[in-house]
C-alpha cells in the first residue's frame, strides 16, 4: 500500500529536500542578480567617472564650457539640452496622446477600438533609430523650409532674454532643440497613448457607471469621475514617458545638431547626454579624462533616468493597490 | 425639456456643447497622431522598398560604388540578438518565477520587482557604456561577445516582467493539486505551473527579441560594427542598426539607400514579432478561459 508519494516528508522537513533547495537558491539568486545589476552599474558609472567629478569638483554640473582641446569639460549645456528636449516632447506628446487614449476608451466606435489600439501598440515598438531617420531625411529639412521661418515671424514679439535666449529667433537649419523635441514627442507619443488607455481601462466601471446616472456626458465623467479616480496612475504614466524621453540616443542624435554649448534659443543646435556620449566615445581613449567625463555623464544621466522612473513606479503602484 | 428653465435649458447645451467639443478634440488628437505615425511608415517603405535586391542579403557592406549589401550585419544582428535571448531570457524567466512562486509579497521581493521595474526603462546608452567597462575594456577590444551581453541586460527585464505577469495569471487551483498529489515545490512550478503558462512566457522572450533587435546605442560601445564578413564573438561584429547608424549619416546616395532598407527590414522584423507575440498570448487568454 505505500507509495513513494506517501514516503515524502511533511511540509517542515521539506525544506530539506536537495531539489527544491537548489531551486530556491537558484531562483532568489536571479532576483538578487537583478539589484546587482543595478547597483553594479551605478557604482561603475561612478568610479569611471571619478576622475572628472575630482577635476571638476562640482563645477562639472554647473560648468557652461565644453572644450576637449583644452580639456575643459563642464555638463550644464549637455544637461539643459536633456531636460529642455524631455521636458518640451512631454509638453507636446502628452496632450495628443491623452486623446488619443480618450478617443480608444470612450467616443472610438467599439469596432474600431481593438485594431486602433493594436496599431498604437505596434507602433510604440517601432526601433528608435529609424524615428531617427526619418527625423533626420524628412522632418529636418522640412523644419528648416516651412516651420522655423513661419515660428520665427509668429513669435517674434516674445520679449528676448538679451544675450541669453532668444526664444524661436535662429537661423533655420532644421536640426536643433525643437526638430528633437517633436522626434521625441512623435516617438513616446504611441507609449504615452498606451499607458495611459491602460490607465483609464483600469477604471472600475461602476464608477463611470454612476457618473452616466447623475446625467453627466462623457467629458464630465471623465474630468470629474474618471481622472481623480486614476490621477495618480496618469501621472505614473507622464513620468514613464518623460524617463523614456531622458535617456533615448538615437532618435536625438541624429537631429539634435550636436553643439555641446548653452543653446540661445528654442532652436540652436544642441546636445543631450544621450548623444554627448555616444558621438564623443569614438575619441575617448580608455584611461583618459575624455572617457571619465562621459561615465561622469552617464552617472547623472543615470540617476536622474532612476528618480524619474521611481517615481513614475510608486505612482503606478499605488493604484494598482487601491 | 419643455419643464426646464431658459437657465438650466442653456447650462444643458453648453454641457453637451464642451462635450462634443472635447470628444472631437481627442478625435482630431487621434487622427493627428495616427497619420504623423502612418507617415513615418510610408516614407520609410517607399524609400526601403527600391534598394531591396538579392544582393542586399548576399553581400557584404562593401565600399561606396561597388554593389554591397547587408549580409554581415543582418548576420551580426541574428548572431547578437540570438545570444543575448539565449543569456537573458533564462534569466529573466527565472527572475519571473522567483517574484510569482517563491518571493510573491515578501519584502526582498518587492524590491526585486522595483528595481527590475526601473532596469526595464532604464537608458539602453547607459547598459552600453556599463558594459563597456566591465567586459570591453578589460578584455581589450570591442566584440560580438560583449554586444550580445548587453543585449542580453536589456531583455532580461522584459522577460521577467511579463514571466510574472503570466505566472499569476495561472489559476491557484493547479498549484494546489499539484501539492495535494505530493508534488515538490519545485516540481509544482517545473512541471504544472510552466506548461501551463509556457505560450505566455513566449510572447514575453519574443517581444524581448523584437526589443533588442532595434537597439542600436548599446552596440556602439560593445560590438562597435564591422564592415567585413566576421562571425568570431570574439571581434568586433556588425549588426544592423548600427549599419543603419553609419550609413544614414553617409554622403553617399547607396549608402543611404541601403540604410532605408535596412531600417525597413528592421520595422518589418520587429512588427512581425510583435504579431506573433500577440498570437502566442492570444492562445494563453483563450486557454485559461476555456
Amino acid at each position: 500500500m505505500t507509495t513513494p508519494a506517501a514516503h515524502r516528508p511533511l511540509i517542515g522537513a521539506r525544506r530539506m529536500h536537495l531539489g527544491d533547495t537548489t531551486f530556491r537558491i537558484s531562483l532568489f539568486a536571479a532576483g538578487a542578480l537583478v539589484i546587482i545589476v543595478l547597483f553594479s552599474i551605478l557604482a561603475i558609472m561612478f568610479a569611471g567617472g571619478k576622475l572628472a567629478f575630482d577635476t571638476f569638483g562640482l563645477g562639472f554640473i554647473t560648468g557652461t564650457e565644453w572644450n576637449p582641446v583644452t580639456q575643459i569639460y563642464g555638463a550644464l549645456p549637455a544637461i539643459t539640452g536633456t531636460l529642455m528636449t524631455a521636458i518640451l516632447a512631454l509638453l507636446i506628446a502628452w496632450p495628443i496622446g491623452f486623446g488619443i487614449a480618450f478617443f480608444l476608451t470612450e467616443t472610438c466606435p467599439v469596432k474600431l477600438r481593438g485594431p486602433l489600439g493594436v496599431a498604437v501598440e505596434l507602433l510604440a515598438a517601432i526601433p528608435s533609430i529609424v524615428y531617427g531617420m526619418w527625423g533626420f531625411f524628412v522632418l529636418a529639412p522640412f523644419m528648416a523650409e516651412y516651420v522655423q521661418p513661419w515660428l520665427t515671424s509668429t513669435f517674434i514679439w516674445i520679449p528676448p532674454i538679451p544675450d541669453t535666449f532668444y526664444w524661436f529667433t535662429a537661423p533655420p537649419i532644421g536640426v536643433g532643440l525643437i526638430t528633437a523635441s517633436l522626434i521625441l514627442a512623435i516617438m513616446i507619443l504611441p507609449f504615452i497613448a498606451a499607458t495611459t488607455r491602460d490607465v483609464l481601462l483600469s477604471t472600475p466601471q461602476l464608477l463611470k457607471d454612476g457618473a452616466y446616472a447623475m446625467g453627466a456626458t462623457r467629458w464630465e465623467a471623465l474630468t470629474g469621475v474618471v481622472i481623480p479616480a486614476v490621477r495618480g496612475s496618469l501621472f505614473g504614466a507622464v513620468f514613464l514617458g518623460l524617463g523614456r524621453a531622458l535617456g533615448e540616443t538615437m532618435a536625438v542624435v541624429f537631429v539634435i545638431g550636436n553643439a555641446i554649448r548653452m543653446p540661445d534659443s528654442l532652436m540652436a543646435p544642441s546636445a543631450t547626454i544621450a548623444s554627448v556620449v555616444a558621438n564623443s566615445f569614438p575619441e575617448a581613449e580608455p584611461g583618459t579624462l575624455d572617457l571619465a567625463v562621459l561615465l561622469a555623464l552617464g552617472f547623472i544621466l543615470f540617476v536622474v533616468s532612476f528618480g524619474v522612473l521611481a517615481i513614475a513606479r510608486l505612482l503606478l503602484r499605488q493604484e494598482r493597490m487601491s | 425639456m419643455k419643464q426646464l428653465s431658459p437657465a438650466s435649458r442653456a447650462r444643458y447645451f453648453r454641457r453637451q456643447l464642451v462635450d462634443r467639443v472635447m470628444s472631437g478634440l481627442c478625435m482630431v488628437a487621434a487622427g493627428v497622431g495616427l497619420v504623423l505615425l502612418g507617415l513615418i511608415l510610408w516614407m520609410l517603405f517607399s524609400n526601403g522598398i527600391g534598394g531591396l535586391k538579392l544582393s542586399v542579403f548576399t553581400n557584404s557592406m562593401a565600399q561606396p560604388g561597388a554593389e554591397g549589401g547587408l549580409a554581415n550585419a543582418i548576420v551580426g544582428s541574428l548572431i547578437q540578438v540570438g545570444l543575448g535571448a539565449t543569456i537573458g531570457a533564462p534569466l529573466g524567466m527565472m527572475v519571473g518565477v522567483y517574484l510569482s512562486e517563491v518571493g510573491k509579497e515578501s519584502k526582498f521581493a518587492s524590491v526585486v520587482r522595483f528595481v527590475n521595474d526601473i532596469l526595464l526603462s532604464a537608458p539602453s546608452v547607459l547598459i552600453g557604456l556599463f558594459v563597456y567597462q566591465i567586459a570591453v575594456a578589460p578584455m581589450g577590444g570591442f566584440s560580438g561577445f560583449a554586444g550580445a551581453l548587453s543585449l542580453a541586460l536589456i531583455a532580461m527585464p522584459i522577460v521577467a516582467r511579463t514571466t510574472e505577469d503570466i505566472l499569476r495569471l495561472v489559476p491557484q487551483a493547479y498549484r494546489d493539486g499539484a501539492v495535494a498529489l505530493g508534488s515538490r515545490e519545485n516540481e509544482v512550478v517545473r512541471k504544472v505551473v510552466l506548461p501551463a503558462a509556457f505560450s505566455g512566457i513566449l510572447t514575453g522572450v519574443l517581444l524581448a527579441v523584437a526589443r533588442i533587435a532595434g537597439e542600436t546605442a548599446p552596440l556602439l560601445f560593445t560590438s562597435l560594427g564591422n564592415t567585413n564578413w566576421s562571425t568570431d564573438l570574439t571581434q568586433p561584429m556588425a549588426s544592423l542598426p548600427i549599419a543603419i547608424y553609419r550609413y544614414a549619416g553617409s554622403p553617399y546616395p547607396e549608402w543611404v539607400s541601403l540604410a532605408w532598407t535596412g531600417a525597413m527590414l528592421i520595422t518589418v522584423g520587429v512588427l512581425v514579432l510583435n504579431i506573433l507575440s500577440r498570437f502566442s498570448h492570444a492562445a494563453v487568454a483563450g486557454k485559461s478561459q476555456g
